[in-house]
């Protein structure tokens, strides 16, 4: 049966419908792939069990003609969102074995439409990180391993995510992008990431880092895929006040294959110097192809660029230092003694939290603290309107953007891990999409000199998903990206 | 200005304590500020709790639209500006009963800014005192402390309750000033209906900072008196807290600034301790929530359907009913006292109504322990009793019984006055042939009484006394007085 | 300190030194003319929904204690607090 796991979402889909297989089979063999993963410890909990329940249900559906869209598809979740009666953590130490009572609306979309859960994915602490090495169950192997057999990170914060996908651990997986922790880690494994735009995707039981910022989306293994999924995961949802009242649409009919006369926007600050010359042809290679499919291609200019990593590393952490608060040892999670209550909090929130938490905490509460709100605070978010602003100018001139996804290929594992600021970098190119909050869209493009994967960054307007995933596909197609990990990791 | 008679003497010389007074006035609401876990008093500990009013992880607010319009209506009760577009901020400080490790509040845009209100002093004079602002935010959960020797509990009921913070000016000078400010705003809220008042469940508290200086100075350092839930504690705690600074400051001491709790067991203040450090309390807008907006349409439907208010009750009392100012004031000081007196009032002489209504209803009340709603004598009951003062039917002493008797009957066996006047045979005497033989028999039987009323004019009020006496009472005395002094040669 | 994380001595150094370098960092956006500048607080432009009053939550006292680290019947229970 291991066969099945090779299928992407939409095929396997299309094999369900067909009764090709059934759900059960189809789950059985991703569970059995999952269980002989452990050495990329992409997955945190598996719920096998509960994933053959699910998948016998949705085959009863299946047979009975009550399929909804996602009957019966696999899938794994980041650890971010909460599950109702499926221990959820963070990936990190202080929620203890949090279970919570209740499901998040994203995943509970999805359960809707009929999809099975396989488990729960690792990711950064808190998703804040962009290698997955700063979570409390230890880094995620990339499925692609370096030139010379090194492990490699998968990126992050979604590493889980995308290396369980890119792994084929489940036809899809749900992740989260506060700066780039979606489109990053997409790049790194060859897999397709959708960050919509914020708003699209309720944020209700996804577990907070960073509120203006964070956004849920998938990884998947096509363009298609994500289409479907986001047309689950998509919702209006009045419990989240920033989730924006909007109809779902149909966004794999929106995959049309036309781009003729679309503008393709090319943003010159992103021509950064420290690019490496295959990234940057792979960028002009990803403008041809456009091109090529009627595409026209203008010069776009975002000046403010530059200052985006530094207004997102004030405005995230600031955010973070009071959504963090939370984690006080009273209510849930991990408590370490103390001698008086004070004692308890700081002995707990010591013994919980990992290094990078503690860093961004102290950094936001710093930012926030009376003297520096102004200089600080007040400042990135004045810079983050100019940053937005530039995007509404470049929309004048163009339909979406076009820009490489990150500045590099996977690392090693280790690498980057000593020096937080070197980490900050790996999203350059995808954090002013957050800042904007706007949805951005990675496509596997090619291959570096190692073989390693890297991705083309597509940014479209505020709820132009349908726009962003109709030019993605034709990209897609283009670049023909067909390139699989060798399974190092099981026999 | 301050007036003098509000300083306290020093042993160096006056001194002058300065107030401003945050009031937290829950509003009325059935669900919470931000989720729609209930607010009823005295559930069951932590059964009204949301997973949003615990802040579990990925849970967010939701604004409750009834509050809004509460906030607004009470902003249009203070007479003050109501901010179309106003920011809800995070307060961020830990505490165990704080489950965000924040509170939702509003920092430097609240829905109401500046305003002003009336405070009727006792010796009858008026005081306009400042209202800053008044801004939404949650109430926080409850801890107890005395229910285990080592642990705090804590119950979230109250988390996340919205409450409304009023927060004056530093305008007064006296603990009365304090507690009539309390008063006023409290009958301001409990006429709109926006907070039920309620000091011993807490639906109403005040935060008192404190400061003395020398008048004419610069303000000093102050204390805040956190929470304190009575009105009579507000004085008291005043009190002894502008004494206490006055005793350091001329003990060569400083006064620093801090939170300090109120004791009413001893009528203390003392620091808290947990409060000492300074806070810093890094507040930004909530990234959960979008700016508070609405239209002028909004505002103005609120303004429409907002009831009479005390100062413009007083004022119309005071016009309509040629009442005094006093009286006006005791009256409309609670809606259903002034509502009381009104339907009391229909068809009556109004004055008297008022004095039967302050002097009678409520002190009844007052030593039954009753509320007004239960009172035993109705309205129209009250009315009918003072009309048969009006046309002579009986005396205000005879009516005084009268009362009495049907407040102890109650309402149910309750009679009207008539009836008990006519069962008991109260009516006043006004047949002047039997007051004349009344008075006629009383100077007949006492000759050296008269000798003596001839020559000390004062005693014929001991000849009306004995005549009151031997008609029950029911004679009209103004008669009898004219009749006696007719009789005994003292009318030219 | 206000984040209340408890710090071991030997920490200290190494933590000051990486948050002075993200304070490096982040301070180059005083290069950033911003007179007049509104600060951009969320990408939605929507007007705040409210919702009605109603009591629709609530009522389950043992899912709001279900993972409380330490609890006395119906409380949370945490160290002493001193007023």
């Amino acid at each position: 049966m291991s066969k099945l796991t090779d299928l992407n979402l939409a095929q396997a889909r299309d094999g369900l419908v067909s009764k090709a297989f059934s759900a059960a089979e189809l789950t059985q063999s991703h569970i059995e792939r999952v269980e002989a993963s452990d050495a990329l410890n992409a997955y945190v909990l598996k719920t096998p069990e509960k994933a053959m329940d699910m998948a016998k249900a949705s085959d009863e559906k299946i047979s009975n003609g009550t399929a909804g869209p996602l009957e019966g598809l696999p899938i794994g979740v980041k650890d971010l969102f909460c599950t109702k009666g499926v221990r959820t953590t963070a990936s990190s130490k202080i929620l203890g074995e949090f279970i919570p009572p209740y499901e998040s609306t994203v995943t509970q979309n999805l359960w809707n439409d009929g999809a099975v859960l396989l488990g729960k994915l690792n990711n950064d602490e808190f998703a804040m990180g962009s290698s997955n090495e700063t979570s409390c169950f230890g880094p995620v192997n990339n499925p692609y391993q370096g030139a010379n057999g090194e492990n490699l990170v998968p990126g992050g914060s979604s590493g889980g995510s995308s290396a369980a996908v890119a792994a084929r651990l489940g036809v899809a997986a749900t992740a989260t992008d506060t700066g780039g922790s979606i489109r990053q880690p997409a790049a790194f494994t060859g897999t397709v990431g959708l960050k919509p735009t914020y708003g699209r995707c309720s944020r209700w039981g996804v577990v907070a880092f960073a509120s203006s910022l964070d956004q849920a989306g998938p990884i998947t293994q096509t363009v298609r895929d994500a289409a479907i999924m986001l047309g689950s995961m998509a919702s209006f949802d009045k419990r989240d006040s920033t989730s924006v009242e909007r109809d779902v649409p149909n966004y794999e009919a929106a995959l049309t294959g036309n781009i003729k006369g679309l503008r393709v926007g090319i943003p010159k600050e992103y021509r950064v110097d420290t690019m490496p010359a295959e990234i940057e042809a792979l960028w002009q290679q990803g403008i041809d192809w456009l091109k090529d499919a009627g595409a026209e291609i203008v010069d776009v200019s975002l000046p403010h660029t530059k200052y985006a990593l530094p207004a997102y590393y004030i405005i995230a952490p600031a955010e973070a230092s009071s959504n963090l608060a939370r984690y006080d040892g009273v209510r849930y999670g991990a408590r370490q003694t103390g001698v008086d209550i004070d004692d308890m909090y700081s002995n707990t929130r010591a013994a919980g939290f990992g290094d990078e938490v503690k860093r961004r905490i102290m950094v936001g509460t710093y930012a926030l603290s009376a003297g520096y709100y102004d200089a600080y605070y007040i400042k990135a978010l004045q810079v983050r309107r100019l940053i937005a602003e530039d995007f509404d100018r470049a929309y004048e001139k163009c339909d979406v953007l076009l820009t490489p996804t990150t500045p590099s290929a996977a690392f090693a594992v280790g690498k980057q891990v000593e020096d937080p600021l070197e980490m900050y970098l790996n999203d350059v190119f995808t954090v002013t999409v957050n800042l904007a909050g706007l949805p951005g869209l990675s496509v596997p493009a090619g291959l570096d000199a190692n073989g390693l994967p890297l991705g083309l960054q597509l940014i479209g307007k505020a709820f132009g998903e349908e726009e962003l995933l109709r030019v993605g596909e034709v990209l897609e197609t283009a670049a023909g990206f067909t390139t699989r990990p060798k399974q190092w990791w099981s026999a | 200005m301050a007036s003098n008679q509000n300083l306290i003497a020093g042993a160096t010389g006056d001194w002058e304590v300065v107030m401003g007074l945050e009031i937290h006035a829950q509003i009325a609401s059935e669900s919470k500020l931000f989720s729609g876990a209930a607010t009823e008093f005295g559930a069951a500990p932590n059964s009204q709790v949301s997973l949003v009013d615990a802040a579990m992880p990925g849970m967010l607010p939701v604004i409750n639209a009834y509050c809004i319009e509460q906030a607004v209506r009470t902003g249009l009760g203070l007479k003050a500006q109501v901010n179309k577009y106003s920011v809800f901020d995070r307060k961020n400080y830990f505490y165990p009963d704080l489950p965000q490790g924040y509170q939702i509040s509003q920092f430097l845009q609240p829905i109401v800014g500046e305003g002003a209100i009336e405070i009727d002093l006792p010796d009858g004079s008026v005081k306009t005192i400042g209202v800053e602002r008044l801004h939404l935010e949650q109430d926080a959960g409850k801890s107890l402390h005395d229910q285990h020797p080592s642990q705090s509990f804590v119950d979230l009921n109250r988390s996340g309750v919205a409450l409304m913070e009023i927060v004056s000016h530093p305008d007064m000078r006296s603990a009365a000033e304090a507690q009539a400010y309390v008063k006023k705003v409290r009958a301001i809220l409990r006429y709109l209906g926006t907070c039920d008042g309620n000091m011993e469940q807490g639906s109403l508290r005040a935060d008192v900072n404190v400061s003395v200086r020398r008048p004419g100075d610069e303000l000093g350092t102050r204390c805040e008196i956190k929470n304190v839930n009575s009105i009579r504690f507000i004085g008291q705690a005043i009190e002894h807290e502008a004494r206490r600074q006055i005793d350091l400051i001329e003990d060569g001491g400083v006064v620093q600034q801090q939170t300090r709790l109120f004791d009413p067991k001893n009528g203390e203040t003392r620091a808290m301790r947990s409060k000492e450090e300074a806070h810093d309390y890094r507040y930004f807008p909530d990234p959960d929530l979008l700016p508070l907006e609405f239209d002028q349409a909004f505002v103005d439907a609120i303004a429409k359907d907002l009831p009479e208010l005390p100062d413009d009750k007083k004022a119309r009392f005071i016009s309509d009913y040629k009442l005094s100012p006093y009286d006006a004031s005791v009256l409309v000081s609670e809606a259903e006292n002034a509502a009381f007196f009104e339907a009391a009032a229909e068809g009556q002489d109004a004055k008297a109504v008022a004095n039967m209504v302050i002097g009678s209803v409520f002190a009844g009340l007052n030593k039954a322990g009753l509320a007004i709603a239960d009172s035993p004598v109705t309205p129209s009951q009250v009315g009918q009793l003072v009309g048969l003062i009006s046309d002579d039917t009986v005396s205000n002493s005879i009516a005084k019984e009268v009362f009495e008797m049907m407040f102890d009957e109650g309402p149910d066996q309750g009679k009207d006055a008539h009836v008990i006047v006519e069962e008991k045979g109260l009516k006043q005497v006004t047949d002047m042939g039997a007051i004349e033989a009344a008075v006629d028999e009383v100077i007949a039987a006492n000759p050296d009484k008269v000798t003596q009323a001839q020559e000390r004019p004062k005693m014929a009020g001991w000849f009306v006394g004995q005549v009151m006496q031997a008609t029950g009472g029911k004679a009209n005395p103004q008669a009898v007085n004219k009749l006696v002094l007719a009789k005994l040669g003292l009318d030219s | 300190m206000l984040a209340r994380i408890g710090l071991d001595e030997a920490e200290v150094p190494a933590l000051a030194k990486e948050l002075n370098t993200i304070i490096g960092f982040v301070e180059q956006l005083s290069e950033v003319d911003t007179e007049g500048v509104k600060p951009f607080t969320s990408p939605v432009e929507n007007k705040m929904r409210w919702r009605e009053d109603v009591v629709a939550d609530g009522g389950y006292a043992e899912h709001v204690l279900a993972n409380a680290p330490d609890k006395d019947d119906e409380y949370f229970a945490v160290p002493k607090v001193v007023e």
